[in-house]
C-alpha cells in the first residue's frame, strides 16, 4: 500500500465517484429510451413520422431505435473507463 | 439440386467444422475447462457469447412471435438487448475482477456464507436446464422437418455432437466452435431476409426496407401491412395491445433476468481483464443487435407476404409450400363455409382444443390403414372441433422463420441455410448452457461444498462426466418434453432477475449488504415471483392478475421486494466483517492499483 508508483487513497476515490456519474448519466439514457420513448410515450411519439421513411417514431424506438442507442451505450462506456483506467494509472491499463 | 440434398451438404458441412474445432480446442486443465484458461480476445468471445445468447427461440421463434405480436412483440426486442447494457455497465468488469469462476463462488464469498452458495448453485442448475431442454428440443425440430428424420433420432444426433465437444473441449473448445456457429447462423437469418427485402421494398438492408415503399407502389410497407390487417380484423400491426405497465414490466423482468443468467455472466470470466470484459459485452451486443434489428423487419415481411398469399385464396390455387407443411401440423385449414378458399381472420382460433389434450395443437384423420383422410379441396380433415368464427386458419409462428424463404420463392440453398442456422443457434446454446450445469456441479457443489481435498485432475475428470450425464438428462427431455418447458424458460428470466440480480448489484455497489439481507432478499423475491407464477399459470390461469401485469412480467415487482428487503434487513443486522469490505473495494477498482496483476482467473 505505501509503494509510491500506486494511486492514493484519494484518486482511487476519485475513479470511482466518476465511474458512478457517468454510470449514473448513461443508465439515465437506456430508460429514457427505452422504457420512456419505447413505452410509456410511444402513443404520442407515435404521431410524428421519420421523414422519408414508413416508421412511427415510438414504434420504430420500440422495434429499431433502442437497440441502437444500447450499442452506443456500452461503447460510450468503454472508452471512458478505459481513459479513467489510464489517468489512474499513469498509462497501464486494468 | 434439390433442398434436401443441399441441406444434407450444408448441415454435414457445418457439423465437420465444429468438430474439427472442438479437437484443435480440447482443454487441458480445469481453467481450461471452466473459463477457456481466461485469454480469449474480446472480438472471439463477442461472438461467442451472441451464439450462446441466441437460442433456437431467438432464431426461429422470435420473428415469428413478433409478427403475430405487432408492436407489443418489441418487449422481447427491447428485453433480450437491454440487458446488455446493465451486464456491461454493471456487472461484468466487477465480476471478472472478482476472478474465480461462477456466480455461487461470488455469492459464497461476498456474503461470507456456505448456505448462499449453496442456494445460488440450485438456482443456476434449475435455470439451465428448463433451457437446455428447449434447445435440444429445437434440434430434433430442425432435424425432422427438413431432413426427414424422426424428431428423436434428430436429438440423439444432437446429443452425440453436443456430448462431443463440450465434454472433450470445455469452454475452450465451446468458445471456438460457438464463434464459428455465430457466422453459420448470422448468415442463414441475413440472407434470407436481405433477399426478402429486395422483393418487397427494393432496399437490400432490411433494417431499411422495413420503413421502405411496398413494391414502388407509393405506400409503405407498414402502412400496406396495417391496411392488410385491419382489413382482415387483426387490428393495426403498429399499434400495441397490451397494457403500457404490462410491457413495461415484461420489458424489465427480461432485461434485468437477461443480466442474471448464469450462462451469460460466466462468459465474461473467460476474457483477460476487466475491460476486455466490458470490450466484450459490446462486441456481444453488436453482434446480437445484428440479429434483433433483422428479426422485426423480417416479422413485417413475412406477416404481409402471408396475409397476401393466403387471405382469400383457394386451397387448390396455394403454393406448394403450404402443403408440405400441412403434412408437419404447423398449418391447418378447416374449410367452415364450403366455398373452398382459405378465409384467414382476426376473428380467435379456427379450432378448439381436442377434448382432454393439455395443448392447442391440430390432429389430422387418417382411416385404418393410416392414409390421411381429405375433404372436398383436398385439405386435409381436423380432429378438433372447429370454432364458431369465421377464422378458418391455424398457423404455427414458427413457421414465419422456417418457411419463409419458401414463401417468398427463394433458391433451395437458401432454405437448406435456414437448417444450418436454426442447428447452429440450438447447438451453442444448449453446448454453453451444459458447461454451467457440469461447473456448477463439479466445482461449486461437491469441490466447494462437499470435498474440498479433491485434485486438479479429479475435478477435471468429474466436470467431464457432469457435462456427460446433464447432455443425457437434456436429451431426455428434448425426447419426452414435459409439457410446460416453454412456459419455464420464459419464466426462466423473472426468476433470474428476482433472485440473483439485485443480489450481485447490491454486492458489488453497497458494502453494507449483509449475508442475511442478501439471502431473505433472494428466497423472498424468488417466492414471491414463484408463487404468483404458478398460481396464474398453473393453479387459477382464468383470474385476471394484479394490475394486469401478466406472469411474464411480476419479476420485476420481485425484483424490486428483493432490494426492499435486502436492503432494510441489511441495515438491521451487523455490518459485514472487515474482509468483505475490503474484497467490495478491491473489486471496484482495476487490480494494478493495488499493485497486483491480472492473470485471469485462479482456482483456491
Amino acid at each position: 500500500m505505501s509503494d509510491p508508483n500506486l494511486p492514493d487513497e484519494a484518486a482511487r476515490r476519485r475513479y470511482w465517484k466518476h465511474n458512478l456519474g457517468w454510470l449514473g448519466g448513461l443508465l439515465m439514457i437506456w430508460f429514457v429510451v427505452s422504457y420512456g420513448c419505447g413505452i410509456l410515450w410511444v402513443e404520442q411519439l407515435d404521431k410524428i413520422r421519420i421523414p422519408g421513411t414508413g416508421f412511427k417514431l415510438g414504434f420504430w424506438f420500440a422495434q429499431q431505435g433502442s437497440i441502437y442507442v444500447f450499442v452506443v451505450l456500452i461503447a460510450v462506456y468503454v472508452k471512458v473507463m478505459n481513459r479513467l483506467d489510464r489517468e489512474l494509472l499513469g498509462g497501464g491499463s486494468d | 439440386m434439390d433442398v434436401r440434398i443441399w441441406t444434407y451438404l450444408l448441415v454435414g458441412l457445418t457439423f465437420a467444422l465444429y468438430i474439427g474445432i472442438a479437437v484443435w480446442s480440447r482443454a487441458g486443465s480445469t481453467k481450461e475447462f471452466y473459463v477457456a484458461g481466461g485469454g480469449v480476445p474480446s472480438v472471439a468471445n463477442g461472438m461467442a457469447t451472441a451464439a450462446d445468447w441466441m437460442s433456437a427461440a431467438s432464431f426461429i421463434s422470435m420473428a415469428g412471435i413478433i409478427s403475430f405480436a405487432g408492436r407489443d412483440g418489441a418487449v422481447y426486442l427491447m428485453g433480450w438487448t437491454g440487458g446488455y447494457v446493465l451486464l456491461a455497465l454493471l456487472l461484468a468488469p466487477y465480476l471478472r475482477r472478482f476472478g474465480k469462476f461462477t456466480v455461487p463462488d461470488f455469492i459464497g464469498d461476498r456474503y461470507y456464507s456456505k448456505l448462499a452458495r449453496f442456494v445460488a448453485v440450485l438456482c443456476a442448475i434449475f435455470v439451465s436446464f428448463t433451457y437446455v431442454a428447449g434447445q435440444m428440443r429445437g434440434v430434433g425440430v430442425v432435424f425432422s422437418r427438413f431432413l426427414e428424420v424422426d424428431v428423436n433420432l434428430g436429438v440423439v444426433i444432437g446429443m452425440i455432437i453436443v456430448l462431443f465437444y463440450a465434454v472433450l473441449g470445455g469452454m475452450k473448445g465451446i468458445t471456438y466452435t460457438q464463434v464459428a456457429q455465430y457466422c453459420v447462423l448470422i448468415f442463414a437469418f441475413m440472407v434470407p431476409a436481405i433477399f426478402i427485402s429486395i422483393q418487397i421494398a427494393g432496399n437490400p438492408v432490411p433494417q431499411l426496407g422495413m420503413g421502405g415503399e411496398f413494391e414502388g407502389s407509393g405506400v409503405s410497407v407498414l402502412d400496406k401491412l396495417d391496411g392488410l390487417s385491419e382489413e382482415l380484423g387483426f387490428g393495426a400491426y403498429t399499434e400495441g395491445r397490451k397494457s403500457t405497465l404490462d410491457v413495461f414490466c415484461i420489458t424489465a423482468a427480461l432485461m434485468c433476468g437477461t443480466a442474471g443468467l448464469p450462462h451469460v455472466i460466466v462468459r465474461f470470466y473467460t476474457v483477460k481483464k476487466a475491460s476486455a470484459a466490458r470490450s466484450s459485452a459490446l462486441w456481444a451486443l453488436l453482434f446480437i443487435a445484428i440479429l434483433y434489428t433483422t428479426a422485426p423487419a423480417v416479422a413485417v415481411f413475412a406477416r404481409t407476404n402471408l396475409l397476401r398469399t393466403v387471405s382469400d385464396t383457394a386451397y387448390t390455387e396455394l403454393p406448394g409450400w403450404f402443403r408440405n407443411w400441412e403434412d408437419t401440423g404447423l398449418l391447418a385449414w378447416v374449410d367452415k363455409n364450403g366455398d373452398g378458399k382459405v378465409q384467414y381472420t382476426g376473428s380467435g382460433a379456427a379450432f378448439e382444443t381436442r377434448e382432454g389434450d393439455p395443448k392447442f395443437k391440430p390432429y389430422f384423420r387418417s382411416d385404418d390403414g393410416g392414409a390421411s383422410l381429405r375433404g372436398a379441396s383436398g385439405e386435409r380433415l381436423l380432429d378438433n372441433p372447429a370454432t364458431g368464427g369465421d377464422n378458418e386458419l391455424y398457423i404455427d409462428r414458427d413457421i414465419m422463420v422456417l418457411a419463409n424463404p419458401e414463401i417468398a420463392r427463394l433458391p433451395a440453398w437458401v432454405i437448406a441455410l435456414v437448417a444450418a442456422g436454426g442447428l447452429a443457434a440450438a447447438l451453442s446454446t444448449a453446448a454453453g448452457l451444459l458447461l454451467v450445469i457440469s461447473t456448477s456441479v463439479a466445482h461449486d457443489l461437491v469441490k466447494k461444498t462437499f470435498v474440498p481435498e479433491l485434485t486438479e485432475k479429479g475435478e477435471l475428470v468429474l466436470a467431464r462426466c457432469a457435462a456427460g450425464v446433464a447432455v443425457v438428462v437434456a436429451g431426455y427431455f428434448g425426447i419426452k418434453p414435459p409439457g410446460f418447458v416453454a412456459e419455464v424458460v420464459a419464466f426462466a428470466f423473472g426468476l433470474a432477475a428476482s433472485s440473483f440480480f439485485p443480489a450481485i448489484i447490491l454486492g458489488i455497489f453497497s458494502k453494507r449488504t449483509t449475508m442475511i439481507g442478501a439471502v431473505c432478499g433472494m428466497v423472498v423475491g424468488i417466492a414471491f415471483t414463484g408463487s404468483y407464477i404458478i398460481y396464474y399459470k398453473f393453479v387459477n390461469p382464468d383470474a385476471s392478475p394484479w394490475f394486469g401485469i401478466s406472469p411474464e412480467g411480476i419479476g420485476t415487482l420481485g425484483m424490486v421486494i428483493n432490494f426492499v428487503v435486502a436492503i432494510g434487513v441489511s441495515l438491521a443486522t451487523r455490518r459485514p466483517p472487515e474482509e468483505v469490505r475490503d474484497l467490495v473495494d478491491r473489486v471496484r477498482l482495476p487490480r494494478a492499483a493495488f499493485g497486483e496483476d491480472d492473470a485471469g482467473p485462479s482456482a483456491h
